[in-house]
């Protein structure tokens, strides 16, 4: 057989794409956070360096006021998301398969099928309802929606990892008489924690970048950054927008580095 | 099955179902319940100042395709909200087909690579796919707007006289589209191409197969339940898009999603709004059944 003198799996010009395509997805996003220093008020015209978007971002009442809202949104839809996900990962996975589990993937994953606009639509006509009937206007609207369609994500994680988790374990605490909660607390919960993690950082990314439903469904005042932002762009686009893109972008960073921290280090027995 | 292990397994079930309840009660009420209620809003009569008064009326579906003529009160094609559906559809689907023919090179590229690098390539797709949808619209806008980037350089090299002029028109809303939702089929895609027998391919050359043959023949029949998932992933989203046509595409030129939250807004017709969203939510479904079903012909199959 002659000698083949390319990789068999090496395909002509596949790879030129592929880095055209990196480059493609991060130079606007390089762009936007070099800007974001820039002294001028161009997108593209560097005078020099300077911080004072940043200044003029976090001295403004509005932003501060939206980044706060932001926060507080994530971290209570993060915390209660990923608590559903785990009790339901917990009741999905490991036992024998049930009539009804189809239903509850489905459901679990229903966030994830439908258009977030019908999703936002079909949540106003729910809250301006219930706010006119309880004058309620509080944040509470905006948790329950982004721990809603957080849920698929926070899941996800956690199921790999239970569905990774060696049973012997438990038999074995089970064995040395320990009760369902003392193994649950003492043996199951410790080792699910990478996967809780890492369902939690997903979860709270998730709901950061939430524009569409929180645009139809928030009081006024109750702007989160990325409303904020969508908000200031009717207007005009001004770098302090770059600004807070760029802080949120290594807000995300940082997110997505401990998730995948907290997922590297999983044992992989067959998966 | 013993009558002890019969009821270890009844047990079992009730425990998956009372540990699954908090999240499906919550999911109940924010996430499936909430769209019949978009179903009874679509039947009902638009109030004056927006929201609706419970009468029962068909017009809001009516409008989805009709409008009613001013003069002699007759039914006619409604020509704009037909055409900003097919708009809609048109621009999904020329996305979708854009975002895999560079999007299948990428997920090959990233398959490909020694284990070693290989998640970190990857890690650089995952990046996109987290990052703030409309951090990423923002992105590409600055490239391509009028004063952006790209005209800049463009201007500077003395390539073109004045400004090309994207921001506003489809070109621009296909450009940040792909951007946006490219990383949607490139994982999709190196899932299944990481799954792919390379010995297939060897199998082929020695066979004395070109190398588009072998892609044509091996390659793309393989992996078609990657393409399809990444398609399915890019469509849908595409389909509801609103941030990204409000951005890029301006006032004029409206998707499906601009043109619902219109009647939520200005348009003051929440009944159109709502059926247009379960108008929306019809074609989604069809979608995603014919994947489910390709997807479950193809295991059938092998």
């Amino acid at each position: 057989m002659a000698k083949r003198s390319f990789a068999v799996n090496d395909l002509p010009g596949f790879a030129t794409i592929a880095i055209i395509v990196f480059l493609a997805l991060y130079a606007p996003m390089a762009v936007l956070v070099v800007f974001s220093f820039n002294a001028g008020e161009s997108p593209a015209q560097w005078a020099g360096f300077s911080l004072k978007w940043y200044q003029l971002a976090l001295q403004n009442d509005q932003v501060q006021a939206a980044a706060i809202t932001s926060l507080k949104i994530a971290f209570a839809a993060a915390l209660l998301s990923t608590a559903l996900a785990t009790m339901a990962a917990l009741g999905t996975t490991r036992r024998k398969n049930f009539k009804g589990q189809t239903f509850i993937y489905a459901m679990i994953n229903q966030p994830l099928m439908v258009p977030e606009i019908v999703t936002a639509v079909a949540l106003l006509l729910v809250t301006a309802a219930i706010k006119k009937a309880t004058g309620y206007t509080g944040l509470g609207y905006l948790i329950l929606a982004h721990a809603a369609f957080c849920i698929p994500f926070a899941y996800l994680p956690i199921r790999a990892r239970l569905e990774g988790m060696d049973l012997a374990l438990e038999t074995a605490a089970a064995d040395l008489y320990a009760g369902p909660w003392q193994c649950f607390r003492r043996v199951t919960l410790p080792l699910l924690m990478p996967g809780i993690f890492a369902g939690a950082m997903l979860a709270f990314v998730t709901s950061l970048d939430d524009v569409v439903i929180t645009e139809f469904i928030k009081s006024p005042g109750q702007d989160t950054l990325p409303t904020y932002m969508l908000g200031q762009l009717r207007r005009s686009m001004k770098p302090d927008v770059n600004a807070i893109s760029t802080g949120i972008l290594a807000l995300t960073l940082i997110l997505l580095t401990a998730f995948y921290l907290a997922t590297r280090t999983r044992k992989q027995p067959g998966a | 099955m013993s009558r002890a292990e019969q009821a270890a397994s009844a047990r079992s079930v009730r425990a998956g179902w009372w540990l699954s309840a908090p999240a499906l009660l919550l999911l109940t009420f924010a996430a499936v319940g909430p769209l019949l209620i978009v179903l009874i809003y679509s039947f009902l009569t638009p109030g004056k100042y927006g929201n609706v008064e419970w009468v029962f009326s068909w017009a809001g579906w009516v409008s989805v395709l009709f409008e009613r003529d001013v003069f002699d009160d007759t039914l006619r094609l409604a020509d704009a909200n037909l055409t900003i559906f097919f708009r809609s559809v048109k621009l999904s689907f020329i996305t979708t087909v854009l975002t895999f023919l560079v999007g299948f090179p990428t997920a090959w590229f990233i398959a490909t690579r020694p284990p070693k690098s290989r998640a970190g390539w990857l890690f650089l797709i995952t990046i996109p796919f987290w990052t703030n949808l409309l951090i990423r619209t923002f992105a590409i806008n600055q490239i391509i707007r009028n004063e952006g980037v790209l005209n800049t350089i463009l201007l500077n090299l003395g390539v073109i006289g004045a400004p090309i002029q994207l921001t506003y028109t489809d070109t621009a809303l296909l450009v940040g589209m792909v951007y946006v939702y490219l990383p949607l089929m490139v994982l999709p895609l190196f899932a299944t191409i990481d799954r792919f027998d390379m010995r297939l391919l060897e199998a082929g050359y020695d066979l004395y197969a070109s190398r588009w043959r072998v892609l044509w023949r091996i390659i793309l029949p393989i992996t078609r339940p990657g393409i399809i998932a990444g398609s399915i992933l890019v469509f849908v989203p595409c389909l509801g898009a609103y941030v990204t046509p409000r951005i890029l595409g301006g006032g004029k030129n409206m998707m499906i999603g601009n043109f619902i939250e219109l009647q939520f807004g200005q348009g003051r017709n929440w009944p159109l709004g709502s059926a247009l969203s379960m108008a929306l939510l019809v074609i989604v479904t069809f979608a995603l059944l014919a994947y489910v079903r390709t997807i479950g012909g193809d295991r059938r199959n092998g």
